[in-house]
């Protein structure tokens, strides 16, 4: 039997504004546990609740950009349920207006482009963290929690897609994109191992005849895009299993076990989603005017589509290298500013998706955080073509500059590196290699050619690589005196 | 209009996390449909020309500025905890497997 996986996404995103949702505290991560709350976010009584401003204007920008419909007239309400990390017993939240709706977002599958729509874009504030004790550590059994209420009450963004994803790939691509998306309008970190992009997953299956979907489960846990794809194989075997044994699945809650690669059921006493939603007395609805979408509209950055068309056109980029370049605002950000002072772009390209990149990944570095600048990298470049250095010692210098930060006439000058273009000195060395290769330079003047290559080589040892091989090549074939 | 049964009042109670004797069940639901009722008196009233609202007052937009404020100190944080481990509010566990 066929059977296709239907998969949505439920994403929370914090957002990068300074304070919180509805209070003054600091949003900053990592500070001391419940080092940043005020009576507002510890739901004392007879705090009251102010809308940040910010919040609201980066969540009209990514609504925007996810092309929705914007809710001209929005509110708030309580979601109500009890939980330790969620002191007022309420989550601010919206219900049934929420701030933008009925978007879409195009991702490139290798099917081609895709568009995935967008049910709805939420404004909600996060709650605070439950550190586990117990002696595993594992969530079942954990004997108490011991509470931090920092995060609790920093805006938080939920973005749901409609079921419209096939494949745990797809569901990567989008995850992917979407955080490229939001990085580019710098409303968030989309910091995965900080939380402050999560996702949850709706997974059913159905039989590739019918039109109706299955009962879907809803997993929570995926928190990196390495989970997001080894739990939703998990669980579509584990339904396609129990549905080809005639079986029926179960709509639950279930948890990503990262160690053991499995979900499992997670029921809480407060699993009946009886949420009593009724609009929020301490906030005054909002009204979004149509000046205030045009604001936002207007200050839209170039998103990464239009980017990659315009890398393409402009700077005559392969697609596969457009691409790459603005699958991260940083990485194109840097790109252009190498193009403004070096005028080959595809030189430009292939260094950062090679050597930048792989030293990237293999250091765990960002982008912005890279001791390379846009400086260095076309510094160099310009000594590659002055002959100053060759493209092999180039490498070196390279990793030199990623490693320090230094600038690369510096490193060349330092470490000896600069080509050796004295005729003399190198005139020499090719006397040297002649003399110490009877057999090859008698194999080359008997007219293999081959030989002549072997040479070059003993050559180029002598100088460790700092000699234009042509230059060897003509002072070679000169002294043996072949053609 | 509908009665709030005893089973609603558990339900109720159990959302809320609360626990009551079978006495307090009965009486609670007594007093839950008294006020249900009370409430319940708006429904006569002729609204055809009142649209829905969810506040009392004429207001929109009313913001802050995302600037920050000073927080409260550690001690007056944990001043109410009914336990305190490392800096944190010490709760029992509630998730348990099903
Ligand atoms: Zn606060």
């Amino acid at each position: 039997m066929d059977f296709e996986a239907v998969i949505g996404l439920e994403t929370h995103i914090e957002l990068s504004t300074v304070t919180k949702m509805f209070c003054g505290c600091s949003t900053v991560f990592g500070h001391p546990p419940n080092t940043q709350v005020c009576p507002v976010c510890l739901a004392l009584p007879g705090s009251l609740p102010l809308i940040n401003r910010k919040a609201v204007e980066y969540t009209i920008k990514v609504a925007l950009a996810l092309n929705c419909q914007i809710q001209s007239f929005c509110q708030f309400h309580r979601k109500n349920y009890f939980y330790p990390d969620l002191p007022k017993g309420y989550q601010i939240s919206q219900y049934d207006l929420p701030l933008g709706r009925n978007g879409y977002l195009e991702i490139n599958t290798e099917d081609g482009t895709r568009k995935v729509r967008i049910h709805r874009v939420h404004m909600e504030e996060d709650t605070g963290k439950l550190i586990h004790s117990g002696l595993t550590g594992r969530i079942s059994e954990a004997q108490e929690s011991a509470v931090d209420f920092n995060r609790c009450g920093v805006p938080l963004l939920e973005i749901v897609t409609e079921p419209d994803l096939r494949t745990p790939e797809e569901a990567k691509i989008f995850l992917s994109s979407l955080r490229n998306l939001l990085q580019y309008l710098e409303v968030s970190d989309c910091n995965m191992e900080e939380g402050s992009l999560r996702c949850d997953a709706n997974i059913s299956v159905r039989r590739g005849d019918m039109d109706e979907l299955g009962t879907k489960t809803e997993v929570k846990n995926l928190n990196s895009f390495r989970f997001l794809s080894r739990a939703l194989q998990y669980e579509i075997e584990r339904q396609k299993k129990i549905l080809a044994k005639g079986g029926v699945i179960r709509q639950e809650t279930r948890h990503f076990d990262a160690t053991t690669n499995r979900t499992t059921s997670l029921r809480s006493k407060e699993m009946a989603h009886d949420y009593r939603y009724f609009p929020e007395p301490d906030l005054v609805p909002l009204e979004i005017s149509d000046q205030w979408v045009d604001e936002g509209r207007r200050s839209l950055p170039e998103l990464p589509g239009a980017k990659r068309l315009r890398f393409m056109e402009g700077y005559g980029l392969p697609e596969y290298d457009a691409e790459a370049l603005t699958s991260s605002r940083a990485m194109a950000d840097f790109f252009e500013e190498c193009a403004k002072r070096y005028h080959r772009p595809k030189i430009i390209s292939n260094w950062l998706m090679g050597d930048f990149t792989s030293l990237l990944n293999a250091t765990d570095t960002a982008v912005e955080r890279s001791k390379v600048t846009p400086e260095h990298l076309t510094e160099m470049l310009k000594l590659i073509d002055e002959g100053v250095i060759s493209g092999k010692i180039a490498k070196s210098v390279f990793e030199e500059m990623f490693n320090t930060g230094r600038m690369p006439r510096e490193v060349v000058e330092e470490k000896g590196l600069t080509q050796i273009a004295d005729e003399e000195e190198l005139a020499r060395l090719v006397a040297e290699v002649i003399a110490e290769n009877e057999k090859a330079t008698g194999d080359y003047r008997e007219g293999k050619g081959s030989a002549l290559g072997f040479l070059v080589g003993q050559v180029m040892k002598k100088t460790r690589g700092r000699a234009n091989p042509e230059l060897i090549n003509r002072l070679l074939r000169e002294r043996l005196g072949g053609s | 209009m509908s009665r709030i049964s005893r089973e609603e009042v558990e339900h109720i109670a159990r959302l809320a996390e609360l626990e009551f004797s079978e006495e307090e069940k009965e009486k609670l639901a007594v007093q839950l449909n008294q006020i249900l009722e009370h409430a319940g008196r708006i429904s006569q009233l002729d609204i055809k020309d009142v649209p829905p609202t969810s506040h009392v007052l004429p207001l929109t937009n009313v913001f802050r500025e995302d600037e920050p404020r000073p927080s409260l100190s550690l001690e007056e944080v944990l001043a109410n905890a009914a336990e305190v481990l490392d800096n944190c509010f010490l709760v029992p566990q509630i998730l348990e497997e099903g």
